[in-house]
């Protein structure tokens, strides 16, 4: 699977690009001695541009944007991997329960999926987030509470092809149990493709995350990119026309989804040599 | 299509709005931390004024009771009163949701149009250079969340040079003719649509190519090049006319989903919409109008979906039930 990864162009761009990242975010602070929440100490020092003692410049508190980037990193990655943990757990075990079961448990969990796969996604995000309180914790459970139906179509429908084969039969006519089953034979050929959807999952998560951050609704204490982002548009960098500070977690936000969506795509891709024509 | 497989559409239909609008009242009363026990039982309150609130927001009955008026309320348009503009929801509400629209059409139209344009020219040439810079953009694009595309247009057009009005939907002050208004609008109209459609088009191409490229290799279009047709009058007539169907349910839960996507670019670009007016709310913890909005944005979902899936069985004569 992994191979069929490196392989395939997009899927190798994507793996050295979440090499990067990742290395940034989770050595950076170590390497780089700046003090994230460390102020100016004069107005003079407000949004400043790229210099060589800020090298991606200061936000409008003095802070150096590049810390607070190499920071925030951490925890817009934090939330979505939390997220999408949530997001998986969940949409797998419907995913299966509903795909096995076939029958009235298959058709109650199909509708509530249905439900969920409705609700407008943002707006409930939202006030789920505007109820509950600006909590990583929160974050992550909101989003991945709402993640999930994706996950659960695509596992239940893996599993209604996957409970016909000959082995899954063999077993139930030997009298196996249900969950030995699942969790035996099943589960390990539906695998591969949770994974492909994970990484997919992760991406979405993590532009969720951000979102919810810019629009103010993010942990205040932790600052993400995406609050970084909020940050900056409401302090004005624009009409300043404080590039530094939009761009830098902006374009970490990119890089970081962009690098999970080649993975993602290519993993699909390697899952499915069912699509003809296409690479 | 029957009448009898169009009215079992309709009662499932009538279901998932009744159920949507009680997960409403599931979210904003009963939930613990909801803002109406909140706001009753906050401790600026004496004694006096917290019955009587109490008995305004009717929380002296019992929930059920709660419940039954909130489905009265709602089947007679009621909203309930917003705490920061002190009007009716559907007032505020129904201001907002032009512009709302107004936005999202343009910027639907022009999505479709441009993103099928670019999966169609990726997919005839698979595998080549185009196929892979247009499919490596379209992922890029993606990747960017609505409010950075949108802080970039803004730095493009309105701070680095200034093209573009950056905020609001008119100039105040403007003293032209109506002409001068509408295309006042329309310049305001300009970054935010521009900024849907980058994000959006790229979805559009990605899902156009990949369907295309499949239908391609089938058999039929295979006998039409054999046939000696021509690979444009191919790729046009045939192949497209049989992709386009994902396109066009895509294109329908688009817009069902984009009256509550467009929230991010509303509030970069300070469109007043509904978009906006969600921010707003959320900010200042508006909770009827929150409450309100979501209401609208989750119907607006479901109103589309089921247009959608009527559109999918009339184009589609093999997915046709009888």
């Amino acid at each position: 699977m992994w191979r069929g990864v490196w392989t395939d162009h997009m899927g190798r761009t994507g793996v050295i690009m979440l090499g990067f990242v990742l290395f940034i975010i989770l050595i950076g602070p170590l390497i780089f001695p700046f003090n994230a929440s460390a102020f100016g100490s004069s107005a003079s020092s407000i949004l400043q541009g790229p210099s060589r003692a800020h090298w991606m410049g200061t936000t409008e508190l003095g802070q150096d944007v590049f810390r607070q980037f190499l920071v925030g990193g951490r925890i817009s990655l934090y939330v979505g991997v939390s997220a999408t943990v949530i997001a998986i757990l969940l949409g797998t075990g419907i995913g299966l329960v509903a795909g096995y079961y076939v029958g009235w448990r298959d058709t109650i969990l199909m509708r509530v999926t249905d439900f969920f796969l409705v609700l407008p996604t943002l707006p409930l995000i939202i006030v789920l987030a505007a109820l509950f309180g600006q909590s990583i914790v929160v974050t992550s459970l909101v989003i991945g509470l709402t993640s999930w139906p994706q996950t659960a179509r695509i596992i239940r429908s893996q599993v209604l092809s996957l409970r016909e084969r000959p082995l899954v039969l063999r077993a139930r006519s030997l009298g196996a149990r249900d969950v030995r089953i699942m969790g035996l034979h099943i589960l390990p050929n539906v695998a591969p493709l949770i994974f492909a959807n994970l990484v997919l999952v992760l991406s979405g998560s993590i532009l969720a995350q951000a979102a919810l951050a810019f629009l103010g609704l993010g942990d205040p204490v932790q600052a993400s990119w995406g609050t970084m982002l909020h940050n900056a548009f409401n302090s004005g960098a624009m009409s300043e026309g404080a590039w530094w500070y939009v761009l830098t977690p902006g374009i970490g936000i990119v890089v970081m989804v962009l690098a999970f969506s080649l993975v993602g795509h290519a993993l699909d891709r390697v899952m499915n040599p069912l699509r003809r024509g296409a690479r | 299509m029957s009448v009898r497989y169009l009215a079992r559409k309709m009662i499932t239909l009538a279901i998932t709005l009744y159920v949507t609008v009680s997960f409403n009242f599931l979210l904003f009363h009963v939930l613990p931390g909801n803002p109406v026990q909140l706001l009753a039982r906050s401790g600026h309150f004496d004694a006096a004024a917290r019955t009587q609130l109490i008995k305004l927001f009717g929380l002296n009955h019992s929930l059920l009771v709660q419940y039954f008026t909130y489905l009265n309320d709602m089947a007679h348009g009621h909203l309930g009163f917003s705490y920061i503009y002190r009007e009716p929801v559907t007032t505020v509400l129904g201001s907002a949701v032009g512009n709302t629209v107004l936005l999202v059409g343009t910027a639907t139209v022009i999505t479709v149009i441009v993103g099928v344009w670019f999966g169609v020219v990726a997919a005839a040439r698979a595998n080549s250079l185009t196929d892979a810079s247009i499919t490596v953009t379209s992922l890029s694009l993606w990747s960017m969340p609505d409010f950075f595309t949108g802080m970039i247009l803004i730095f493009i057009f309105g701070v680095w040079s200034h093209v573009f009005p950056v905020s609001g939907i008119e100039s105040p002050g403007l003293t032209t003719g109506t002409f001068g208004h509408v295309f006042d609008i329309g310049r305001h109209l300009i970054l935010p649509a521009l900024t849907l459609t980058l994000v959006n088009a790229a979805e559009f191409s990605l899902i156009t190519r990949n369907t295309l490229v499949d239908v391609l290799v089938e058999d039929y279009i295979v006998t039409a090049r054999a046939k000696g047709l021509r690979r444009h009058v191919i790729i046009w007539r045939h192949a497209v006319r049989n992709a386009l169907l994902p396109v066009v349910t895509a294109t329908a839960l688009y817009v069902g989903m984009i009256l509550g996507g467009a929230i991010q670019v509303e509030t970069v670009f300070s469109w007043p919409g509904l978009g906006l007016l969600t921010y707003n709310a959320v900010e200042q913890r508006d909770y009827p109008v929150l409450e309100g909005s979501f209401l609208l944005f989750a119907i607006a979902v479901i109103a589309t979906n089921f247009f959608a899936d009527l559109l999918y069985q009339a184009l589609d004569a093999r997915v046709r039930e009888t």
